[in-house]
This record gives C-alpha cells, sequence and structure tokens, in this order.
C-alpha cells in the first residue's frame, strides 16, 4: 500500500477495483494509524469501529461480485460531531448534548452511506461550532499535526486534523464563519465552503442558520469535487436548499480569466511572510496567463461587526432548544432545582460552555426590546451592502483570490482568553457566509514553518470554476 | 459599558443561571464585543433593504400532512430525554 497519509479518493477507487487491497485491510490500517497518532492529536471524539466494518465488508462484497461501485465507495472517512450520523453519539462537543445519540442520519450522511462511505468516527469541534480553534470544545483540544503546541484551527478543527494526519482520507465539516476554511487553512489541506443552499442542513446541529453550510475537508480539489457532487442538492427536509442551477457546460480556460485581489484584505493585518507564499501563487496564476485586476469591497471593515451581530443572534434562537429536558442528561446531580426556571438556569449554566454562554448573550441583548433595530435590524442592512459589494466585484472579474487568515496556526493559549482577538482570526472569512457564496481554500506553501493557503470565492453556484482554478494551481 | 442589572436581565431571558463571578466576567466581555460592534453606526443604511438570507427564496411550503412513523423512531425521540415515564417526559412542576 503507498503511504497511507498520502492516499486520495481517485487512488483509493482504482486500487479497491483493482483488488490491491481491500477496503476492510485499508479500514484496518486507518484505524491503527488513529490508535497510534490520535493519543496526540485528538482529533476524534467517538470512533465508529463496528459501523466502518460492516459498511466495508458490503463494499468487499459487491468488488467480489464484480459490481460496480460509487467512486466514494470503500472510503473512510469522519464526520464533524456536528452532523448527525444515526445511533452514534451526537455531541457538538458540548455538555449538554454529552449522551444524546443521533435518531437519524443527516441528509449528507445518509447520501454517503448509499455512495458506500466507511465512517471512522467523529470529529472534535468547538462547542455547537462556535470558535477559531477547537479550544471552546467541552471536552478536549485537537492539537496541530504539523505542531502539537499548535491549534488545529476551528471550528471544524478535529476534520482537517485528522485529514492532514492521515487518519481520515476526507472529512465533513460545517461553516458558518470560516469553520471549514481556516482549519484547512492550519492544517494545510483542501476545504470547500459550498454556495449556502446547495448542500442540505438536514442533521446539521444548527448554529447560525442563515449562515451554516456543510463541505468537505480534502488532501486535494479533485476529491473535494468529489465529495460535493456526493452530498449536494435539493432536499425537501431542508427549506433553505435549493435545486441548483445546471451549470453551462464550459470549458474552463486560464487564459483571460479575471481574478479580483481585494485590496482591503492585503492592506494591513496580514503576516507578512504568509502574505509572500499567497503573492507566489498569484503570480503563478499570471504567469498561467490569468489577468489579475485589483478590486475593492469597500465594507470589509463592516463585515466581522456584522457577522457577530447576526450569528450569535440566531444562535440565541438556535440554541434555546437545549432544555436538558429532551434530549440528553446534563451530569450535575447534585443541583437540586426548586422550579422549572430554576431548572433550565441550572441545568443550561452547567451544560454550556463560555463561548456559546457569550454568544447566547450577546444575541439574546440584540434581539431584545428595545435593541432589534439598533443591533439585529441594522446588521441586515450593513449585510445587503456587503452582498452587494461581491455582486459589483463580480462584474469586473470571475473570481476572488484571498487570505484565508491574517497569521498561521496560533499556539494553544493564545488567544483563548480575549475573545475579540479571536474573532478576527476569522477576517476574510465571515463576508463570503454573509453573502452566501462558495469558496474553496487551497495550500499554497508554508510560512514560519506551517501552512498556509489562499482562497477562492467564486458568484454563487460556481462551484465548478473553484474546482477549475484550484486544479490548475496544484497540477501546475 | 452596560450595567450588572443589564447582564442578569439578559441572563434571565437566556435561561442561564450565573454567579456574581460570572455577571461581573461577561459585564467586561459582552461591553468590549458590544463597543466593537457598534462601528455599525458609520454605515449609511438609509434606503436599504435587510438581507435575512442570502439566497433568494420564497414562502417555502410543504403539503400539511402527518406522515405515520414507527413506533421504534418514535420510542427513539422519547428515550432520549432523561427522564420518562410511561412515555411521557417528566418536567419540573411549572405552577
Amino acid at each position: 500500500m503507498k503511504e497511507l497519509k498520502n492516499l486520495t479518493i481517485s487512488e483509493i477507487h482504482n486500487s479497491l477495483i483493482k483488488k490491491e487491497f481491500s477496503a476492510i485491510e485499508l479500514t484496518k490500517a486507518l484505524f491503527d494509524e488513529i490508535e497510534e497518532k490520535d493519543k496526540k492529536i485528538l482529533a476524534f471524539l467517538t470512533l465508529t469501529e463496528t459501523m466502518a466494518f460492516s459498511q466495508a465488508k458490503r463494499i468487499d462484497d459487491l468488488i467480489l461480485q464484480k459490481k460496480e461501485i460509487p467512486f466514494l465507495a470503500g472510503i473512510p472517512m469522519s464526520v464533524k460531531d456536528n452532523i448527525l450520523v444515526k445511533d452514534i453519539k451526537c455531541t457538538a462537543a458540548s455538555k449538554i448534548l454529552e449522551n444524546y445519540i443521533a435518531p437519524y442520519d443527516a441528509t449528507v450522511v445518509k447520501k454517503l452511506k448509499e455512495n458506500g462511505a466507511i465512517i471512522l468516527g467523529k470529529t472534535n469541534l468547538d462547542e455547537f461550532a462556535m470558535g477559531s480553534s477547537t479550544e471552546n470544545s467541552g471536552f478536549f483540544t485537537t492539537r496541530n499535526p504539523y505542531d502539537l503546541t499548535r491549534v488545529a484551527g476551528g471550528s471544524s478543527g478535529g476534520s482537517a486534523a485528522s485529514v492532514a494526519a492521515g487518519i481520515s482520507i476526507y472529512s465533513l465539516g460545517s461553516d458558518t464563519g470560516g469553520s471549514i476554511r481556516l482549519p484547512a487553512s492550519f492544517c494545510g489541506v483542501v476545504g470547500l465552503k459550498p454556495t449556502y443552499g446547495s448542500v442540505s442542513r438536514f442533521g446539521l446541529i444548527a448554529f447560525a442558520s442563515s449562515l451554516d453550510q456543510i463541505g468537505p475537508l480534502t488532501k486535494n480539489v479533485k476529491d473535494a469535487e468529489i465529495v460535493f457532487e456526493a452530498i449536494k442538492g435539493r432536499d425537501e427536509m431542508d427549506s433553505t436548499s435549493i435545486r441548483i442551477p445546471k451549470p453551462s457546460l464550459f470549458k474552463f480556460e486560464i487564459k483571460n480569466t479575471k481574478i479580483g485581489l481585494v485590496k482591503e484584505y492585503f492592506e494591513k493585518g496580514l503576516d507578512s511572510e504568509a502574505e509572500k507564499v499567497i503573492k507566489k501563487a498569484i503570480k503563478k496564476y499570471e504567469d498561467l496567463g490569468a489577468k489579475i485586476e485589483n478590486i475593492s469591497l469597500p465594507h470589509t471593515e463592516y463585515a466581522l461587526a456584522t457577522y457577530y451581530i447576526i450569528a450569535p443572534a440566531e444562535a440565541s434562537a438556535n440554541l434555546a432548544r437545549y432544555d436538558a429536558i429532551r434530549y440528553s442528561q446534563v451530569k450535575g446531580e447534585e443541583i437540586k432545582p426548586k422550579d422549572l426556571l430554576d431548572y433550565y438556569l441550572k441545568k443550561r449554566a452547567a451544560g454550556f460552555g463560555d463561548e456559546v454562554k457569550r454568544r447566547i448573550m450577546l444575541g439574546t441583548y440584540t434581539l431584545s426590546a428595545g435593541y432589534y433595530d439598533a443591533y439585529y435590524l441594522r446588521a441586515q442592512k450593513v449585510r445587503t451592502k456587503i452582498k452587494n459589494d461581491f455582486e459589483k466585484a463580480f462584474k469586473k472579474v470571475d473570481l476572488i483570490l484571498a487570505p484565508v487568515s491574517p497569521s498561521v496556526a496560533f499556539k494553544i493559549g493564545e488567544k483563548i482568553k480575549d475573545p475579540l482577538s479571536m474573532y478576527l482570526t476569522d477576517t476574510y472569512n465571515v463576508s463570503t457566509n454573509l453573502a452566501g457564496l462558495p469558496a474553496l481554500t487551497i495550500p499554497c506553501g508554508k510560512a514560519h514553518n506551517l501552512p498556509t493557503s489562499f482562497q477562492i470565492i467564486a458568484k454563487p453556484f460556481e462551484e465548478n470554476k473553484l474546482f477549475e482554478l484550484g486544479k490548475i494551481f496544484e497540477e501546475s | 459599558m452596560i450595567s450588572k442589572k443589564e447582564v442578569q436581565h439578559i441572563a434571565k431571558l437566556a435561561r442561564l443561571g450565573f454567579s456574581k463571578e460570572e455577571i461581573k466576567k461577561f459585564q467586561g466581555e459582552l461591553s468590549s464585543i458590544l463597543e466593537y460592534i457598534k462601528k455599525l453606526k458609520e454605515v449609511d443604511i438609509e434606503k436599504v433593504r435587510p438581507t435575512s438570507h442570502s439566497v433568494s427564496l420564497f414562502n417555502v411550503a410543504r403539503d400539511d400532512e402527518v406522515k405515520k412513523q414507527r413506533p421504534e423512531d418514535v420510542n427513539v425521540l422519547i428515550e432520549s430525554a432523561p427522564k420518562i415515564k410511561n412515555r411521557h417526559i417528566k418536567v419540573k412542576s411549572i405552577l
């Protein structure tokens, strides 16, 4: 077997068909790796060995019978622990869901199972996907495989670290304000945040419903495309998912493709070493014939503030359902509540971590009587302006190229004490969620000896252009 | 700076029980975040329509039908509650 760490979906698919190894052998090899490596990396919250081996056996049987198998059949992968897998614990890395067993499959999981996926386990995240480092996990902090003293990024940190360490072939994450792209960048893997509405959110534990989107973390762009093709599409269980317009038959040519550079993103704040690496990538596209143009997104400096009104407001409503009555036992039997109100107050205080409480408080505040217009409504209007900025920019250029994070992976503990400094980590990411656009992060080298990436942003439903531009970068 | 009283009021609305120290901690943290998001006051939003959703959708509806569920699926939902009695979820008394 070629070194496990570098195996991609296409390679495994071919090897399985040629019977170079079986799905069971591969699954066994991955669990061995997990056993060895995950003690240090801490990417997984739950392992699902029994399910994985029965899924692998089924694929091996199909191969023995010489049946045709889907591309994703027999490929071992992992799922962020805010996405439901039937009969498996789903915690969202929160104590309030510590014992919650998913009663059904998320639509994305159902689709992957139908494609023959092998689910290895559930990966760590910041509690309810709120954070940029997995330090907000109610259980433990995932380590960056490139430097165990540093964070893997977040909130899909377990997913990114597991792919980077070679203990998942690919992983599913979710992105509300950078939660796929940031950890992908910190761990040097490919991450796709699809267009809002292109992938069903049914079975994703809701954080901010107008921003959340599920997407893949993979080893290369081709793999991201394969997984996206398998999970996308309208789902009657998610009224915000839409029938994706059939992409026009297009032949992508890098020559004369207009790539926009957002001047506000390169003005200040970006680490100079990381900037150098990204500039090299831009030069590469230019040498291949792309036209690089400077563009402006004038409301960039307001994006983070807008996000930190809208996301917590939606979160405070979404998280109201965790009452410690319906989903899971919340530990702390010493808590003796007087009445129902007291029960809510105590159990919710015991079940949620600090960052989640902070966002519930913030959201409750901005939605409360007398403040709605000043905060929430105003933020929704600024959101319109941010969206309009992109629409204007896309009249000038085909795609936008941007950094993913101001710096490379930071040290564990460096930002956790100061919420605002942590929020700033996603300064280049939140705008795309507010505007609902697809974005793909692509590793482009190292700065300070750690992975660094750029992201490409496209018009809604133009993921195909992201994949083409991404593949050109990888291949040349 | 928001007042301690406001923090207490919000905490009650949000159904979060805080100790005195926590109220103080959140008072500081929320104040600095609110200070930061005040930035939005600089933006001219005259005649701008709010965006609640990035993709334009209009009244997505389906038929209001009761779908038969298998009893075992219903049981799974009920059994995930920490306290049950005869297929009912037990809660603290309200009155």
